[in-house]
């Protein structure tokens, strides 16, 4: 057993931690959210010569070898920074869909890509009556000839503005929730009949609304096996809430730190607060939270690989942690701020915002314990 | 012990609906409905309260000498209760619940004629300057200074998280006015006009993002400014007792109501949440998570019940209104939550200004812009009034005496 990061693991967080500490701060940060894209072009450039787009491919696909654990220690960091570009969609997703499900003609058009940092991508999977079900799915899509023709709706799609390519679930056969008749489609944005509404999100992002008015794609565009996507699906998503249990254990670790310093600094009655007692306790509490979480994400970090039903615990025990331990960690960074704390200017409130809108991505509690309970 | 109202209570029920069904007009509802923070705008307040007012019934609390309706205890239960349950604007404290009964208590009869009246019909509106930067849950070492010249004081300092100060005509203040003794000793209440040469009010942007003009609160900084003396509220140096004054008769309206319709609401945006072949109102989790809330805010109702029993035969509300505050917000905050949780991937779009009326169609269900907003918005309110951590420092010294 051992918990201790390699030499390349270790240089690669202090590579994006140096990076971040030096262009990310908050300041800056807020005027990327402010600008009219909302998001950095050029930092994602440097993350492609920084390399951690490609961290986490395998060597094969051009990447430099490195997996869940590359993305967990990236992602802890952009946590700490409220990152906004689109690592989770694009890398994480898109790049585990194509590394999952691509054949070896479509990894070779488009992994490349991703790594260089020229092509961003988006996930349009949640349609309004879905509610988590990753296979309650109107979207159609029809065989035409040796392509498909697509037709439906999809709802918050994060990252799709930014977005050259969308990577599109769609039902191929079956009933409305039906497992089997779940298929993946690469997208153009820009192919005719895909029309999207883009908006501004509550955590400092940008997402669409995606409407798909018979899109034609070819047969070069169904990505994996017609029908036999969901567990594909399933299975990166999983990865995506390991990225997210990473984000979020960064948001927590610096809220408490903000917390704890603003204790120490804050006077009232003569005294700084930190030094009622109630409040050193809701601050233990909260850093109690947040080693449970780190915990959970390392946890799921190592078992991404096993066997569904083990993953599926794995990653809905870590989703339901990081949900009640970021919603008592936000909460309480707010209360101990005080007024303060209410602020859109103090970076608090943005941390706590992110960790709502986390708790949210791929089901929150709730949903994820009734998942859990079903594996186990 | 018994449950029922009086055969002319219920009849005040009905003219209490019926008000609420003419005045809260749809237009209203609809702005209300636009609000993150919970505040219309200044022309939507000011008509609620107008047409309240146009019944008697703006300031419930009041003696009827001052204009007050003269409620029973029944009737004020009653009364707060059905606009609860509507959901109807709530009426800005600050004159009518704040600073009138001190002016009742302390002031002049120059002061009373001039002041009370305007409030009492929404002509002038105030706003409340107790905290400062430095100055919040210890509001005693307040820094705000007013020297006293030959006719006026001279005031200089800022005061902080003034909610909708950009709408005040006036502002009641806590100043200082010496240094000696406690720093309780040297603090004195003062009406300033806010249009007085040297006050600057600036907007700050809370979690629910509102931007000028519609944001809650505000900095508001005083820089030389003159104050008359007859201003002064009370003793110079004894504004201490108006502030504490002030804080005691706040008697916390029952939550209760609010919080059965805000749980309501919550339950009906579940009823239109499609999840597989049903609806998340008949999700079984959902259900029990919705039944804990309405059980809690069961007890609180009933807890409101005993307490106002026990006014209406001469008892005296006191360090409970404390157990009533943290239960109270502590509930509205939980059922923000569970408005988050029910809401699904629509917590993500972001409109900046609910107020601005678009044209544009709303991205998700339409009530679905207010929900996150709303919910980070209510952090506020285990902060202001006395933080939570205040209420039970005072219930532990004054309920358990320890
Ligand atoms: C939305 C909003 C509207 C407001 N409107 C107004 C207004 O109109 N007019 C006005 O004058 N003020 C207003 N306030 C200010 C409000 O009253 C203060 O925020 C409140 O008194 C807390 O003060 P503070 O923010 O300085 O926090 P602090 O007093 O610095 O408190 C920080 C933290 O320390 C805790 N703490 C402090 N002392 C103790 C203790 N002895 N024991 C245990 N814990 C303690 C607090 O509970 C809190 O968690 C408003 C605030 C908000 C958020």
């Amino acid at each position: 057993m051992d918990f201790s990061f390699s030499e390349e693991q270790t240089l690669l967080r202090n590579m994006v931690q140096s990076f971040l500490s030096d262009k990310y701060d908050f300041e800056t940060r807020r005027k990327i959210v402010k600008s009219a894209d909302g998001w950095s072009p050029a930092n994602w450039g440097q993350f492609a010569e920084l390399g951690l787009l490609a961290a986490p491919f395998p060597e094969e696909l051009g990447g430099l070898g490195g997996g869940a654990i590359e993305t967990m220690l990236i992602m802890e960091q952009f946590g700490r920074h409220l990152v906004v570009e689109p690592f989770v969609e694009t890398v994480v997703l898109a790049g585990g869909l194509l590394r999952e499900a691509g054949s070896p003609a479509q990894q070779e058009a488009h992994i490349p890509g991703i790594i260089a940092g020229e092509t961003v991508w988006a996930f349009a999977y949640a349609e309004p009556q879905g509610r988590y079900n990753l296979a309650d799915l109107v979207t159609t899509a029809k065989k035409d000839g040796e392509g498909y023709v697509l037709n439906g709706y999809k709802a918050v799609v994060l990252g799709a503005p930014w977005a050259g390519k969308l990577i599109v679930s769609a039902r191929t056969s079956g009933g409305q929730r039906d497992k089997d008749g779940v298929s993946l489609f690469i997208v153009d944005k820009s192919a005719a009949g895909v029309s999207t509404r883009d908006y501004p999100t509550t955590d400092g992002r940008r997402a669409s609304e995606v409407t798909l008015e018979n899109v034609k794609v070819g047969a070069d565009a169904l990505l994996g096996g017609e029908g036999k996507a969901l567990p594909v699906i399933e299975k990166v998503t999983d990865e995506a809430i390991a990225a997210l249990a990473a984000e979020a254990t960064g948001c927590m670790d610096e809220l408490n730190k903000a917390t704890v310093e603003y204790c120490k600094t804050r006077k009232q009655f003569g005294q700084p607060i930190g030094k009622f007692q109630v409040l050193q306790h809701r601050m233990v509490d909260m850093f109690m939270a947040y080693e449970q979480s780190v915990s959970m994400s390392y946890m799921v970090s190592l078992k991404l690989g096993e066997s569904d039903s083990e993953r599926v615990k794995a990653a809905a025990g870590t989703k339901v942690q990081i949900g009640k331990a970021g919603r008592f960690v936000g909460q309480q960074a707010v209360q101990l701020h005080g007024g303060m704390g209410m602020t859109d200017e103090l970076n608090v409130g943005h941390y706590f915002k992110r960790l709502t809108m986390i708790d949210t991505q791929f089901g929150n509690v709730d949903h994820q314990l009734k998942r859990y309970s079903e594996a186990a | 012990m018994d449950l029922s109202f009086s055969q002319e209570d219920e009849a005040f029920r009905t003219d209490v609906r019926k008000f609420i069904e003419e005045s809260y007009t749809p237009e209203l509802r609809a702005r209300h409905a636009r609000s993150k923070h919970g505040y219309i705008d200044k022309a939507g307040h000011v008509q609620w309260q107008k047409a309240l007012a146009s019944r008697g019934w703006l300031a419930p609390n009041w003696p009827k000498e001052y204009g007050g309706p003269g409620f029973t205890a029944s009737q004020k239960y009653i009364f707060d209760v059905e606009m609860g349950r509507a959901g109807v604007p709530h009426t800005i404290p600050f004159g009518p619940t704040m600073v009138a009964p001190v002016i009742m208590k302390f002031g002049t009869p120059e002061q009373k004629k001039r002041f009370l009246p305007d409030i009492l019909n929404t002509n002038v509106l105030w706003c409340q300057g107790y905290s400062e930067p430095g100055s919040g849950s210890d509001l005693a070492s307040l820094q705000t200074k007013a020297e006293r010249k030959d006719d006026h004081y001279l005031v200089n300092g800022s005061k902080i998280w003034t909610s909708v100060a950009q709408w005040a005509d006036w502002i009641f203040c806590l100043v200082r006015t010496s240094k000696e003794g406690k720093p309780q000793e040297g603090i004195s209440f003062l009406l300033i006009d806010m249009k007085t040469p040297g006050i600057k009010v600036e907007p700050l942007v809370l979690l629910d993002g509102t931007p000028a003009p519609h944001q809650e609160v505000n900095q508001v900084f005083f820089t030389d400014v003159k104050v008359p003396l007859e201003n002064l509220v009370g003793e110079e140096n004894k504004g201490w007792t108006c502030a504490k004054y002030l804080l005691e008769f706040e008697r916390g309206n029952p939550y209760s109501a609010g919080l059965y319709r805000a749980l309501n609401k919550v339950r009906a945006h579940a009823a239109e949440t499609k999840t597989g072949d049903s609806t998340l109102d008949k999700d079984p989790d959902f259900r029990a998570r919705a039944a804990d809330l309405e059980s809690q805010i069961t007890a609180m109702e009933y807890t409101e019940l005993r307490i106002f029993s026990a006014l209406s035969t001469g008892g005296n509300v006191g360090p409970e209104s404390s157990l009533l505050k943290c239960r109270g917000t502590e509930l509205q905050q939980a059922i923000s939550q569970l408005a988050v949780e029910a809401l699904g991937d629509y917590v993500f779009p972001f409109v900046e200004d609910g107020m601005i009326e678009t044209n544009e169609p709303p991205v998700g269900p339409g009530y679905a812009m207010t929900v996150a907003p709303y919910y980070f918005s209510l952090r506020k309110a285990s902060i202001y009034a006395g933080s939570n951590e205040v209420q039970r420092n005072i219930m532990a010294k004054a309920v358990l005496g320890l």
